[in-house]
């Protein structure tokens, strides 16, 4: 238990950001890695830190002298060993909480061999692996549904690319989500609570401790009574509404107004305040998917739940989600805003219900019975919690952005009309691979290349171009530019992908946070990045 | 803007080259390179390319330049500081100073990965250092276990680039001060020579920044002190009298009730002592009962009395990937650093943007322009400080002040010392005045967030 403690103390940091059963996912999670390049020991120390519960490393390379110049988890002794274990032997030393584990082998023969082996895992991370390799296991593990997370340091450029059919996230954690504080439409209980105060006789202590909410709740009555019923809009009935509150703050014997926090909180939340309840259209449009549409014996768990929550949203909810149950801290007293906390939250709760029902009849309707109300579980309450901020990601497959009929042609030109977007690196690295595997080596790799790759690494991009039917143009610079990389992985760059990396595989393992889509490129030359469609 | 930080990358090379002659005449040491050591660096400093810094040339030399002669400094050897080590040495950085006051606490095992539990307790800058240096041969890393407050000007003189992974703005702030008083003004002209490039990076969650600064010449910190949101405490009376947060009620227990009730013999409270913790997380519990407060957990208690802030070992590599990489550019002048602030977030997808933060026109550490303080003569000494305090631009923590009466230096006001703070406190409610202050009298505020004093004219108003 002492062991247990100490090994989530060391956890304080991070479970802040994805609670425990996000820490959890993660202790159930095994990734592999192929290959222990620089970039992907970086990626997988970033997991090994907060604690995946284990990895493997599948590398049938040597150690270098040069694998060792650029990777923090090689050693100068590991030269001549392979790469997989020798990588294992110092990644397993930052946590011994972690099962580290190896295969020596290339992912080709394992795809000859055994292609099952791959299915195990919760994510497999390809690293600086050829394009042909990358296609292969690609499909192998588009049919398997495990995500496919590719990885290449190439000079100053990085590049990443997610393969995953459907990623489904309640809890997105976006950074500045509105309220649900149903002031535009209050639900009985909150209408209860909100005749409970009486502002114009209250004592001068209460006055001034009454929440914001109640106070613009009030005023919103009042204003909806000789506006036919129509709320402040325009900046103007907004400003008019925020004088009517101000109105409301109590003077002093002089007739100065008294300093009343309360008040100023609730005129500067107006506008948010005032914000109409609505089901955002990201929701309405899963709520239109196939997947919620049809809900079958093999639905997954968050589609029922989907479902069920749109069958609230079109019954019960009248149109509304159900209620979040969570208000943001205002000055008050304690209990008037514990009270008005519990309206809130007994509310959420008692939707929440509404919504296990659905949950139930739904699955009873495709031969699933379930004991009455083992639904209304933590799941299903952070499910409708997190109502308006449930994402799903569909990432495109390798085939269909190598398929010459399926490329995603405008998103390539679209791009290309700025000739030094950061699509220009993506065409030449494809150009690269393609140069790969003309010569069965990279450009540029030794000085005495470099003059003469350039026009071969032309020839590559111009018979790529034409293959895609692409007319776009590429500079000749940056062509010369990837020559002068060499295939070098400057540990820089491979420590910006190796953090980047691994919190998208933390976001897929977590299923909390919305990870990329689908092909993100960095310039680590100007410090610049972007996340293109592919 | 632009072309003067050009000019000043061709005078910092100059500067270089003069090093490595030096270099090239004395001795070299490269006895533990091996084959194939430096492939990866070397196609960087050895081929010329279309997008390379104009001054930027080729040579086998500037290897060697950043192996013997380039000295850098780290500052913090916590999440970003444990990053940037290990980057620097792998890019051939090799004389490395860091400088951390701190030591190793259990929450920083999951991301500072040079510490292990063995380490705990034991100052963070040695075992950084003694890690680096073992598993990068040549590397030479020195620890400093100290405050940057205790050096001066002449050991941070010694180094080409600085580079901060720090979590606290004051420390910032005061090194970014530091830096601007090493540069020398001719006719006010700035000598080149005398910059100090500083790299910053800072990270919260999934958020973090990284950025460069040429002192004197592009945004310093405090111009854009601004960007850095003012640090939020819960307000006394609510955690004395109306809590509404459990964490509201870990405050009573944590500021109110220990002092008062002095357990533990009257010990500090320490966060890293079970027994304390489970002390103030049982009369948080009662407090919250009181109340009807949901949610106090021994976790929560836990993160409230050790002020754990969101981190997580991602977000530290990305940012202190960024700073290393832009030392690089700038101590080899292989491509145009960065222009000069980046911002990097990925909470939803990936997203860095990059722009120009710009200087100041009468930053308080940077400008050199003089300080006006508009007040009338009727105000009080206390309006002063809260201004010095509460405005965006200025954010001081505990300013002194003090100015010259008659000929005599007068303490206006001092917080830091006790005795002073009991003799200048009748001071604060004094008008400008009253206290014999002119119109156009030269007021010095020292404070934590500059080693310099800020010398402020006072302007009165009508």
């Amino acid at each position: 238990n002492a062991i247990k403690r100490i090994s989530k103390e060391k956890l304080l940091a991070t479970l802040k950001l994805w609670g425990d059963h996000g820490q959890e996912a993660l202790e159930n999670a095994h990734v592999c890695l192929i290959n222990a390049t620089a970039t992907g020991t970086e990626i997988l120390k970033n997991l090994v830190l907060p604690g995946i519960g284990a990895f493997t490393i599948v590398d049938g390379h040597t150690v270098t002298g040069e694998d060792v110049g650029n990777n923090f988890f090689l050693s100068y002794e590991s030269i001549g060993k392979n790469r997989a274990q020798a990588a294992t032997e110092l990644l397993q030393e930052l946590n011994s909480d972690v099962s580290g584990n190896f295969v020596e082998e290339s992912p080709d023969k394992l795809l000859d061999n055994n292609p099952e082996f791959f299915q195990r895992f919760t994510i497999v991370i390809g690293v600086q692996i050829p394009e042909s390799t990358c296609l292969r296991l690609g499909s192998v593990l588009w049919s398997a549904s495990v995500p496919f997370l590719i990885c290449k340091t190439y000079g100053l450029i990085g590049y990443m690319r997610l393969v995953v059919e459907e990623h489904t996230v309640i809890e997105s954690h976006p950074d500045n989500a509105l309220e649900d504080l149903r002031l535009d439409q209050p639900f009985a209980e909150f209408k209860n609570h909100i005749e409970s105060f009486d502002l114009d006789n209250m004592d001068k202590k209460d006055h001034s401790h009454t929440p914001w909410i109640i106070i613009v709740a009030k005023y919103l009555e009042r204003w909806l009574s000789e506006h036919n019923c129509q709320p402040p809009k325009t900046y103007k009935e907004k400003e008019a509404f925020r004088k009517l509150i101000r109105e409301g703050i109590r003077k002093n014997d002089n007739g100065v107004p008294e300093d009343e926090e309360n008040f100023e909180e609730a005129i500067k939340n107006v506008n948010t305040a005032l914000n109409p309840t609505k089901v955002p259209s990201a929701v309405e449009d899963l709520f239109n998917c196939e997947q919620c549409k049809n809900i079958t014996s093999q639905t997954s768990a968050f589609w029922v739940m989907l479902r069920a929550v749109k069958e609230f949203v079109h019954n019960e909810g009248s149109g509304s989600l159900p209620v979040r149950g969570t208000i943001p801290d205002m000055i008050a007293d304690s209990q008037k805003f514990i009270n008005l906390q519990n309206v809130y939250r007994e509310r959420a709760l008692q939707d929440a219900t509404v919504v296990s029902k659905h949950v139930e009849n739904l699955l009873q309707s495709v031969g699933k019975t379930f004991a009455t109300g083992v639904f209304l579980s933590h799941d299903l309450l952070l499910f409708c919690k997190n109502a308006s901020f449930l994402r799903v990601v569909r990432c495109r497959s390798l085939a269909e952005e190598y398929g010459v009929d399926t490329v995603n042609k405008d998103e390539i030109t679209s791009y290309m009309d700025n000739s030094d977007s950061e699509m220009v690196f993506y065409l030449i690295l494809r150009a690269v691979e393609r140069f790969y595997q003309q010569h069965s080596r990279y450009p540029g790799v030794y000085n005495y290349q470099v003059e003469d790759d350039i026009s071969k690494l032309k020839l590559c991009v111009n018979s790529l171009l034409q293959e895609y039917g692409l007319n776009v143009n590429i500079k000749d610079d940056y062509i010369h530019e990837f020559c002068r990389y060499g295939a070098s992985e400057p540990h820089t760059v491979a420590a910006f992908l190796g953090g980047s990396a691994a919190q998208e595989a933390i976001k897929i393992i977590s299923h909390q946070f919305v990870p990329f889509n689908n092909t993100f490129i960095y310039n680590a030359m100007s410090q610049t990045s972007a996340t293109l469609q592919l | 803007m632009t072309e003067g930080f050009h000019i000043w990358i061709c005078r910092r090379m100059l500067v270089y080259l003069v090093c490595r002659m030096a270099v090239d005449a004395g001795h070299r040491d490269g006895g533990c390179d091996w084959d194939g050591r430096w492939n990866h660096v070397k196609k960087f400093l050895e081929r010329p390319g279309p997008f390379t810094h104009p001054d930027f040339e080729s040579s086998t030399e500037s290897l060697q330049f950043l192996l013997e002669t380039c000295k850098i400094l780290v500052i913090g050897a916590g999440g970003l500081g444990c990053e940037l080590l290990k980057n620097l040495a792998l890019s051939g950085f090799r004389l490395i100073h860091v400088v951390d006051m701190d030591t190793i606490d259990v929450s920083n095992l999951n991301r500072q990965f040079l510490f292990r539990p063995k380490d705990v307790g034991r100052p963070k800058a040695e075992v950084a250092a003694d890690f680096i240096n073992g598993r990068v041969p040549g590397c030479k890393v020195v620890p400093h276990f100290k405050k940057i407050q205790d050096f001066d000007e002449s050991f941070y003189r010694q180094f080409h680039i600085i580079v901060c992974g720090l979590d606290s703005i004051i420390a910032r702030r005061w090194m970014n001060g530091m830096l601007i008083s090493l540069l020398s003004y001719e006719d006010g002209v700035l000598d080149p020579s005398s910059i100090i490039p500083l790299i910053d990076g800072g990270t919260e969650g999934f958020k973090g920044n990284a950025r460069v600064i040429l002192p004197g010449m592009t945004a310093c910190i405090d111009c854009t002190l601004e960007l850095y949101p003012p640090q939020i405490n819960f307000p006394m009376c609510t955690i004395a009298s109306m809590p509404r947060l459990p964490e509201h009620c870990i405050e009573y227990a944590r500021i109110l009730q220990w002092p008062k009730e002095k357990p533990f013999g009257g010990m500090l409270l320490d966060g890293d002592n079970p027994e304390h913790i489970q002390w103030v997380f049982d009369r948080s519990q009662e407090r919250a009962a009181e109340f009807n407060i949901t949610g106090v957990t021994y976790r929560l208690t836990q993160g409230v009395v050790k002020r754990i802030i969101p981190a997580v070992a991602s977000t530290n590599a990305v940012i202190a990937a960024a700073c290393a990489l832009e030392v690089f550019k700038i101590a080899t002048s292989a491509y145009i650093p960065l222009n000069n602030y980046l911002v990097f977030n990925d909470v939803d997808g990936l997203y860095t943007y990059t722009f120009e933060a710009e200087r100041k026109e009468n930053c308080s550490a940077c400008s050199q322009v003089p300080q006006d303080l508009q007040f009338p003569p009727s105000a009080k000494l206390q309006e002063v400080l809260e201004y010095l305090t509460e405005n965006a631009s200025l954010q001081m923590k505990s300013p002194a002040i003090t100015t010259t009466l008659e000929g005599k230096n007068k303490t206006l006001y001092l917080q830091s010392v006790k005795s002073i703070e009991e003799r200048t406190r009748p001071n604060l409610c004094k008008t400008l005045k009253e206290l014999g202050l002119s119109d156009g009298q030269e007021l010095a505020v020292a404070d934590v967030t500059t080693p310099q004093t800020v010398l402020f004219k006072l302007n009165f108003t009508a």
